[in-house]
């Protein structure tokens, strides 16, 4: 009995391997039904099936596999030319012995129907031919008992060499034909076949012995015994070689996922009336075999969807000029640690217009998302759930899977899907999958006294933001983000989504780490404590109590035994809400990138008297403040307020802009714009707090009315831009130190675009600014003026800057002016420290707040030698 | 750690491991009990909830750990008191309960087995199979199934 259960589940699983060859060789056939080897093979593999069928006793299975294989005797014969109908007809009496043999699984023997009418409909089929053949090959009846006697040997066919018990070796297929066509592949492998649980469990024990090489790595360091150290280096050389080799036991070639398609494609396009050809690039590119069981569902439907919905009827494609066969291409190949599958048809590709109409009118977004959104974004809207761009859904593939469900599938698995598509010529769609799952590398880092793994395949960049640059941190509706090279990079804080302790307070923090992650096309940067090594990981599961916390991707026992989380991006990422904030400043960053230097700035708006728009840059605003009037004080013939315990001076701005009386829509309070000048604070009365814009500051006509620098649009109106040192300078005349001496500024920098921009915005700020545009520009202005502040570009052209900076230092004898060199990328925490460095300060070009903080300070640094020169002088 | 059985150990049906909780007394069909360990360094899930205690390294498998202070609604340990280790088998690996006492293992008798009585909180009630009536106490027989299924639908 145990023998016979061993046989027939031998059977079952070669037979199933058979069909699946079937149907490829078939769809082949159709295509050169000529093809000699081809109708060999095929001949030979149902005659294996039917004599395999009778020595188990599988007499309806024997039945149907002897009826098609009578016909394929004819073809094989020559006698014959295979045609649609009759392929049709034998893969269906495949499909049926598939069904057959689906029953022996479950119940171990064969259902109770007949399939009568298959049956003769194969044999009707075998017999219209008979009558045109002149030389016949016998009686059918005579057949029959020829084959039957063949079928008492069945099992010892060319398939299976040698009388090897049968669970454990079958040599390969491909081995054993016996002229093995050059077209197949014909390679003289030895193969073995091995359960799938033994090597899982192989693969475990190599996670384990990972794991167990990383803790004695770890102890052999501090050993000074060079034996250990030589032994555990040895260890470790054959670890991870036979880690890399378990792993190789677990790839398969995609081959396997791809084999039903031609047979899929082939019935889909005849179903649908379509002419569709199926080609397949890389098919024995290799997965590990969990990702193959997880991408077959996401690349059928993918598959099905192109024949459906991509290829165009014959009619439809001749029409527009192209060739009545459609082709659907499939692709795969490593790259960049990663496997690449694409999925591209020639067919109507997807057109936007349809696709936005369609969101629109499913709710799925709204008007003024999509005007946000680009071309891209358009596309990737086929991926969220409910949307079927389908006019109808056919059962074929708009069973309610999805899209949606096809890109969770695979991002479960932690790949990423993205589609292009050109209007008229063809959709492809990209996947992209890790080639393993179980060992990954792994960045660790820290966060509270808690330590995290973050998987190095989501990995762009580290930054560090160094001491006192804690401003670099914007805000942007209540979301902080970070500019990185010019482009707006949302941030999450690690310590924050995870409701951590802190170690010390988060605010006296000296630097700020930021680990640059991308998902899903959304780069977003993680605020962590502090950044440790790189890592080889081995991912264990979390229990199922835990699988409802989607920011973790798992667990990993690190060398020294401690027990970290692996942190899941994408789930981070949801968590911290980002994809809303990714989503809706898009635009921004597309903006950005368009031109590297774009003039956007904060901006301050409010009114006063009748003066209805002004504006100040934001970054001069400490506060917005708002007191009863019954606060307001007057002391010296000036209004003040006590506030913060200091005295903060009040300026009615109205008065100064001589812009009419006040229109407060509040007559019990007043709202006051609080500027600073270091320790010097100064409170301006405004009839109302506007609006606080992001916008580019284009073109500024200058004003000639005292208190407004100029004015320019923001935000579609037309705005002026208040003078702010005129504002203080009405305070008291004392208040600027240099008597009313206003900084000035010196852009050295070759484009005059950008030349503009800083000036602008330097302007704006209350500085004077002169311009430079090469080296000999400058020295020439420097001898005829004096400068308080030079901002030179490190690109600037002509001489060297550092020669430059040295000719100025020392021919010109400028040791009082202040340097500050500007480059075009972010220099995190870098600043001189070389003793003979002519700058004063590294700034960020596109960083304009800092700059002008650094500026500010530079200044102050200046007048306050100033005054202490001066005192010592009074003294 | 110690696994006598009580007096009379031919007639039981059942094996119980017993812990303390909160001077509660509870057991567990030995069966399901992989060991019993003392107190062990454990890595925090952040955002897991409360009953969730964290995960334990055990000889290279990760294990969770759940507070059954937490889990039966009883009052927290006082600080600087370390709980100890029940690790239980399910089919989602082991799972380690964390109580305040490791007891012995107990032999009892189908006849003292019990619906639990209402004297008994409904949180904790809804964990137990039964109880045991034991000379001077009550031994309370958790489910280690239901126990270990969080979901919300479930006490």
């Amino acid at each position: 009995m145990e023998e016979q259960d061993e046989l027939t589940k031998e059977f079952l699983i070669e037979s199933n391997e058979n069909l699946t060859q079937l149907d490829q060789d078939f769809v082949e056939l159709e295509q050169r039904p000529d093809d000699k080897d081809l109708l060999s093979s095929v001949f030979r593999t149902t005659h294996t099936i039917k004599g395999t069928c009778g020595f188990l006793g599988f007499s309806t299975l024997e039945a149907i596999a002897h009826g098609a294989e009578n016909i394929l005797s004819q073809l094989r014969e020559g006698e014959r030319i295979l045609t649609p109908a009759l392929t049709t007809l034998l893969l269906e009496a495949f499909d049926v012995i598939r069904e057959i043999l689906a029953v022996i699984e479950t119940t171990e023997r064969e259902s109770s129907q007949q399939y009568i009418d298959l049956r003769e409909r194969l044999k009707a089929a075998c017999d219209s031919n008979e009558e045109t053949v002149s030389s016949s090959t016998g009686a059918p009846g005579d057949e029959s008992a020829a084959e039957l006697s063949e079928s008492d040997g069945g099992v010892e066919t060319p398939e299976v060499s040698a009388p090897l018990p049968v669970e454990s070796s079958a040599v390969d297929k491909e081995q054993a034909r016996p002229a093995a066509p050059a077209a197949k592949s014909s390679l003289a492998e030895s193969n073995i076949r091995v359960r799938v649980d033994l090597l899982d469990n192989l693969m475990n024990l190599v996670g384990e012995l990972v794991l167990a090489r990383n803790q004695i790595l770890q102890f052999s360091e501090s050993q000074q015994d060079t034996n250990v150290t030589a032994a555990s280096q040895r260890l470790n050389l054959i670890t991870t070689e036979l880690q890399a080799n378990v792993m190789k036991t677990r790839m398969q070639p995609i081959r396997l996922v791809w084999n039903n398609f031609p047979r899929v494609v082939r019935d889909l396009g005849r179903s649908v009336g379509k002419n569709i050809e199926l080609q397949m690039e890389g098919a024995e590119t290799e997965l590990d075999k969990t990702i193959i069981e997880a991408i077959k569902d996401p690349l059928t439907h993918l598959v099905r969807n192109s024949c459906d919905h991509g290829i165009e009827s014959t009619a439809v494609r001749t029409g527009a000029g192209k060739s009545g066969k459609g082709v659907v291409l499939l692709r795969a190949y490593h790259e960049g640690g990663q496997v690449n599958i694409e999925i591209s048809d020639d067919g109507g590709g997807i057109d936007p217009a349809k696709l936005k109409s369609k969101a629109l009118s499913k709710g799925l977004v709204r008007t003024e998302e999509l005007e946000r959104m680009g071309e891209r974004e358009i596309l990737n809207l086929i991926f969220m759930a409910g949307f079927s761009t389908a006019e109808k859904i056919t059962n074929v593939s708009g069973r309610g899977v999805g899209m949606d469900v096809v890109r969770t599938n695979i991002e479960k698995i932690g790949g990423s899907v993205d589609v292009q598509s050109q209007l008229g010529q063809g959709t492809t769609i990209k996947i992209k999958i890790p080639l393993t799952l179980a060992i990954i590398p792994a960045l660790i880092v820290r966060c509270g006294t808690e330590r995290f793994a973050i998987p190095q395949v989501s990995l762009l960049e580290l930054v560090r933001i160094g001491v006192g640059r804690g401003q670099q941190i914007e805000s942007i509706s209540g979301a902080p983000v970070y500019r990185l090279r010019g482009k707006l990079l949302p941030l999450v804080y690690l310590g924050e989504i995870l409701a951590l302790k802190n170690d010390e307070d988060q605010s006296q923090e000296p630097s700020v780490n930021i680990v640059v992650l991308q998902t899903d096309d959304k780069t977003f940067g993680l605020v962590v404590d502090s950044v440790s090594d790189t890592a080889e990981i081995v991912v264990k599961p979390l229990s199922k109590l835990l699988k409802g916390l989607s920011w973790y991707a798992g667990a990993t026992i690190m060398g020294d035994g401690y027990v970290a989380l692996i942190l899941d991006v994408m789930g981070v990422a949801l968590r911290g809400q980002i994809m809303g904030i990714g989503h809706s400043h898009a635009h921004v960053a597309h903006d950005e990138s368009v031109s590297e230097i774009s003039d956007r700035q904060a901006v301050l708006i409010f009114r006063s008297g009748s003066d209805k728009r002004l504006a100040v840059p934001l970054s001069v605003v400490d506060r917005l403040e708002e007191f009863p009037v019954e606060r307001i004080e007057s002391s010296g013939g000036r209004k003040v307020v006590q506030y913060r315990d200091r005295i903060l001076p009040l300026l009615a701005l109205n008065e100064v802009l001589d812009s009419g009386a006040v229109d407060a829509t509040d007559s019990e309070k007043v709202q006051v714009v609080v500027f600073s000048e270091g320790e010097r604070q100064v409170g301006a009365i405004v009839d109302e707090v506007l609006d606080i814009v992001e916008d580019s500051v284009g073109v500024r006509s200058p004003s000639s009315r005292r208190g407004i620098v100029g004015s320019a649009v923001i935000d579609g109106g037309v705005t002026d831009f208040v003078d702010l040192r005129y504002l203080i300078s009405q305070v008291d005349e004392g208040w600027i130190a240099d008597g009313g001496r206003v900084t000035r500024v010196m852009v050295a920098e070759g484009s005059r675009f950008s030349r503009g921009v800083l000036r602008n915005y330097l302007e704006m700020a209350g500085c004077e600014v002169l311009e430079a545009a090469d080296s000999a520009g400058v020295l020439k202005i420097l001898r005829l003026h004096r400068v308080d502040v030079l901002l030179a570009s490190l690109d600037l052209p002509g001489m060297d800057v550092y020669e430059l900076m040295r000719q100025i230092r020392t021919d010109l004898g400028l040791y009082e002016m202040r340097m500050i060199a500007l480059s075009s990328e972010s220099k995190d925490g870098s600043s001189p420290a070389a003793e003979d460095d002519p700058f004063d300060d590294y700034q960020d070009e596109l960083d304009r707040e800092s700059m002008l903080q650094s500026v500010t300070q530079l200044t102050r640094a200046i007048e306050s030698r100033q005054a202490a020169q001066v005192e010592v002088l009074t003294t | 750690m110690n696994h006598t059985s009580s007096e009379s150990a031919n007639e039981h049906e059942q094996q119980l491991t017993t812990f303390t909780v909160a001077g509660l007394f509870f057991g567990i069909d030995v069966r399901e009990v992989q060991e019993v360990l003392r107190y062990q360094e454990m890595t925090l899930v952040p955002q897991s909830g409360s009953v969730i205690a964290g995960l334990i390294n055990l000889r290279g498998e990760i294990v969770t750990a759940i507070d059954m202070r937490r889990r039966l609604g009883l009052k927290d340990r006082e600080d600087g008191v370390l709980p100890l280790n029940v690790v239980v088998r399910s089919d989602d690996g082991a799972i380690s309960l964390l109580v305040d006492e490791i007891g012995d293992v107990i032999g009892v008798g189908r006849d003292s087995f019990e619906q639990p009585p209402d004297s008994i909180d409904k949180e904790q009630r809804d964990l137990l199979d039964g109880v045991y009536k034991l000379d001077g106490r009550l031994l309370l027989a958790l489910s280690t199934a239901k126990v270990l299924d969080l979901s919300p639908t479930s006490s």
